[in-house]
């Protein structure tokens, strides 16, 4: 008779609280998230009256830093911006990113600190394949949102297992399937050879390429691995086998290392790089180090040039396009100790994607509610395709457009192309012209 | 006796954790269960090097064959978590025995060479063999918590519980190990092989129990480590967690279990403490990331400058009754000057 006294008590005393909490919503306003003069509450954990704390883990040392540590800063850049700008409803974001060293153990204690001691809102943009591998269970179990990860993994589409995480950027099988349309096309009867990373990254890349490429071209498919710098043995299987043209899905460092050993072996195939690693600026000013540690000099620029690849944001070469502006913009202002290469525009545009997001979560979100708001679909923004997100897929952008790299920038050499992820799925011209940045640099909720 | 001793005060200890889990957040949980993870291995450490006189560079690779043998296990056969880090204990122990036997030939700087050889190589099998490893990628371990503790008990008191327990009877065994003749006989191999000989003891034997004594220890300790980060990958497992296990298991105190707690501590809550330092002084993340690394460096030698003997040994000089002589373990690293004094020390030690 006790027991069930005291929870009828404690019942009460709940519907009190909710009834007192309901009041003191009302007093202000009615629904907090349609109404624009609620008050700002603490929604959620890492949201307070006047702040948004997220956070990251990003390789700002290690092998895989040369470049990638610009895009975290880049997307703070934005945020900066946009704090500047009355932030999000009046709050302001603040980004906390943690150094992993692109190590999948050290990305599980940063992301444990960033859920339990830093108690942030979400995880953006978290960066790397087999990196972000090792949190996104522990995320989806802890209710985190797991927003716009920096990688273009199918792992991150997977709705049902984990429907707090959603993937950003282009993804390889997608972007493999446009680079092999092309290859197919433009180098029929080629030789081709593959070079791509161990792991998912360049696993899902290759099988993109495979929906495309007949089999029979195909000499010769070497892999690297991260952690080992020297991949003198796979260049050199790549010559034996007589590939003519080279297909890469590799970090940045390790194009430039299948650059300077083809070069040190004289193989000059045609090179097409998947986008996470061929950015010209980073590119080149690897190039030029790693050959000054070896004691030669060369030119960065002259060794990039002529490399294939695929651009899914607008070229940075097209300075009157509106969102180049914005990004110069914001680059001259926030940011001009890096270079405006690809990895600072990659940032502000994720920085911009969550803005996106996050406006459309409404005044007081909780986490699902940014989840929603993103399984509800985003426009386009930086973007030269639209987002796949709805509740069913998790993919973010969907196409792009085929590109040279030439004197150091991007040159398109083909319209935009936007496709699935299906091995049949079709590669289609996407005609629709990209909207137009918004004039205050910050999209309407 | 002293198991009964020994068996009294982890209960202790282990009501205390208990009660320090649940009064700590989340984070100082997970930290928890961490520092457990080293304990285990660290003490191992410190058993093979304070007491058996040998020194291993490579214990971070017994961690890695702990690791991942749990976490094939816990994959593919789905074993129960206690048997699972027995099972990890026993992998490496065996690992332990094969390399201990070509261990107890080689001395000193060859020794520390062959082991440094093991923690170099041993975690690139893990890509080698991509199939059964995963690669760079690894391999998932994390566990979830048990339906009977409710579904809102926070996951990392959970964690900090298997791996406190389980470091607290590593350390039990251990010390019941040293104080048993097995110890005593390590003691006397690490102070002169030559009397240790001469009284009938069998060097090379108990040289490569200790070397598998350790690596059980530190299978353990990798084993916990993966359970913790829900992961095991060879990034883990490079030759600088082999050298922070050294560090440890040096600034804890040499041969002392206690010691391996102190070691441990410093080995997880500096570098992070450190990082979130630097970066609340708003250092670019590249500084504010090489800030703990320089700073560490920094801890290492002031507190080898301070308390040659480690934490431990320091504070038993600070706070202990008249000092034993705290040094002795050191004797395992000059144990080539053959002073003719040392020399009559150590028979001086047998007669009594």
């Amino acid at each position: 008779m006790r027991k069930p006294h005291r929870s009828s008590l404690a019942v009460t005393a709940g519907i009190a609280a909710v009834a007192l909490v309901a009041a003191a919503c009302s007093s202000s306003s009615s629904s907090p998230s349609s109404s624009s003069t609620s008050a700002l509450t603490a929604s959620a954990p890492g949201i307070t009256a006047t702040t948004i704390t997220i956070g990251s883990h990003q390789p700002l040392t290690g092998v895989a830093a040369p470049g990638y540590d610009e895009i975290a800063p880049a997307s703070n850049a934005y945020f900066q911006y946009v704090n500047a700008h009355g932030g999000i409803y009046g709050r302001k974001i603040i980004y906390k990113y943690l150094n992993d060293q692109y190590d999948p153990t050290i990305t599980s204690t940063v992301v444990h600190q960033l859920v339990l001691q830093d108690n942030v809102y979400a995880i953006f943009n978290g960066l790397g394949t087999p990196t972000h591998l090792a949190v996104v269970k522990y995320l989806n179990d802890s209710k985190v949102p797991d927003v716009f990860v920096a990688s273009g993994c199918e792992c991150w589409n997977d709705p049902s297992t984990y429907p707090d995480t959603f993937g950003w950027q282009l993804d390889y099988i997608r972007e493999g399937k446009i680079l092999g349309n092309y290859i197919e096309k433009h180098f029929a009867g080629k030789k081709i050879g593959y070079f791509y990373q161990d792991d998912e990254f360049g696993g899902d890349g290759v099988k993109g390429l495979n929906y495309e490429i007949p089999k029979s071209q195909v000499v010769a498919a070497e892999s690297y691995n991260p952690a080992v710098t020297n991949v003198e043995p796979q260049v050199t299987a790549l010559k034996a086998a007589g590939a003519q043209v080279v297909v890469s899905f590799s970090v940045p460092a390790f194009t430039a290392l299948l650059r300077l050993i083809s070069l040190k072996l004289s193989f000059a195939p045609q090179l097409v790089v998947s986008d996470v690693g061929s950015d010209p600026i980073t590119l080149a000013g690897l190039l030029e180090s790693f050959a000054k540690q070896g004691g030669a000099t060369v030119s960065g620029n002259a060794l990039t040039q002529g490399i294939i690849t695929d651009g899914y944001l607008p070229s940075l070469g097209d300075t009157s396009n509106s969102w180049i502006k914005l990004m110069t913009m914001i680059h001259s202002k926030y940011l001009s100790k890096y270079p405006l290469d690809g990895n600072v525009a990659y940032g502000i545009a994720a920085g911009y994607t969550f803005v996106q997001a996050m406006l459309k979560a409404g005044r007081n979100p909780t986490r699902q509610d940014l989840i929603n708001a993103i399984n509800g679909g985003l426009p386009q923004g930086f973007s030269v395709s639209p987002y796949a997100y709805s509740s069913t897929d998790h993919n973010g952008i969907t196409g792009a457009y085929m590109a040279e790299i030439e004197n150091g920038a991007l040159s398109p050499i083909g319209p935009v192309q936007i496709t699935d992820t299906n091995p049949t799925g079709s590669i289609t011209t996407y005609t629709v012209a990209q909207p137009p940045a918004p004039a205050s640099g910050i999209p309407s909720p | 006796m002293t198991l009964l001793r020994h068996l009294g005060t982890a209960i202790i200890v282990a009501v205390v954790l208990v009660a320090l889990s649940i009064q700590l957040g989340a984070y100082r949980d997970y930290q928890m269960a961490e520092v457990a993870a080293y304990v285990a291995a660290v003490a191992g450490l410190t058993v093979l090097i304070g007491l058996s006189g040998q020194i291993s560079v490579g214990n971070g690779a017994f961690m890695a064959v702990g690791a991942y043998g749990g976490a094939l296990l816990l994959l593919h056969l789905n074993w129960p978590l206690y048997l699972v880090f027995l099972a990890a204990a026993v992998i490496a122990a065996a690992g332990g025995a094969i390399f201990g036997i070509a261990a107890a030939r080689l001395r000193g700087p060859y020794l520390a060479g062959a082991t440094l050889m093991l923690a170099v190589a041993l975690p690139t099998l893990a890509d080698q063999y991509t199939s059964v490893f995963g690669g760079d990628q690894g391999l998932s371990t994390s566990i979830s918590t048990p339906a009977f503790l409710g579904a809102t008990f926070p996951p990392t008191r959970w964690l900090a519980w298997v791996t406190c327990a389980a470091a607290l009877i590593t350390l039990v065994l251990l010390a019941n190990l040293n104080r048993s003749r097995i110890g005593r006989s390590w003691r006397a191999v690490r102070d002169d092989e030559v009397a240790a000989a001469l009284s009938g003891l069998n060097v090379a034997r108990l040289q490569i129990l200790a070397f598998v004594v350790s690596a059980a220890c530190a299978g353990i300790g990798g084993v916990l480590l993966a359970v913790v980060t829900g992961i095991v990958a060879p990034g883990a497992y490079t030759l600088t967690l082999s050298i922070g296990l050294l560090t440890a298991a040096v600034v804890g105190g040499l041969g002392s279990l206690l010691g391996a707690v102190w070691g441990s501590l410093v080995l997880v809550l500096v570098p992070t403490y450190l990082t979130n330092v630097a970066a609340s002084q708003g250092l670019s993340g590249a500084a504010s990331s090489s800030v703990p690394i320089a700073a560490y460096g920094v801890v290492l030698i002031v507190v080898m400058l301070a308390f040659p003997a480690g934490i431990q040994g320091g504070l038993r000089r600070l706070f202990g009754p008249a000092a034993p002589a705290a040094a002795v373990p050191f004797n395992a690293l000059r144990r080539r000057r053959p002073a003719a004094e040392n020399q009559e020390e150590g028979l001086h030690e047998k007669a009594t």
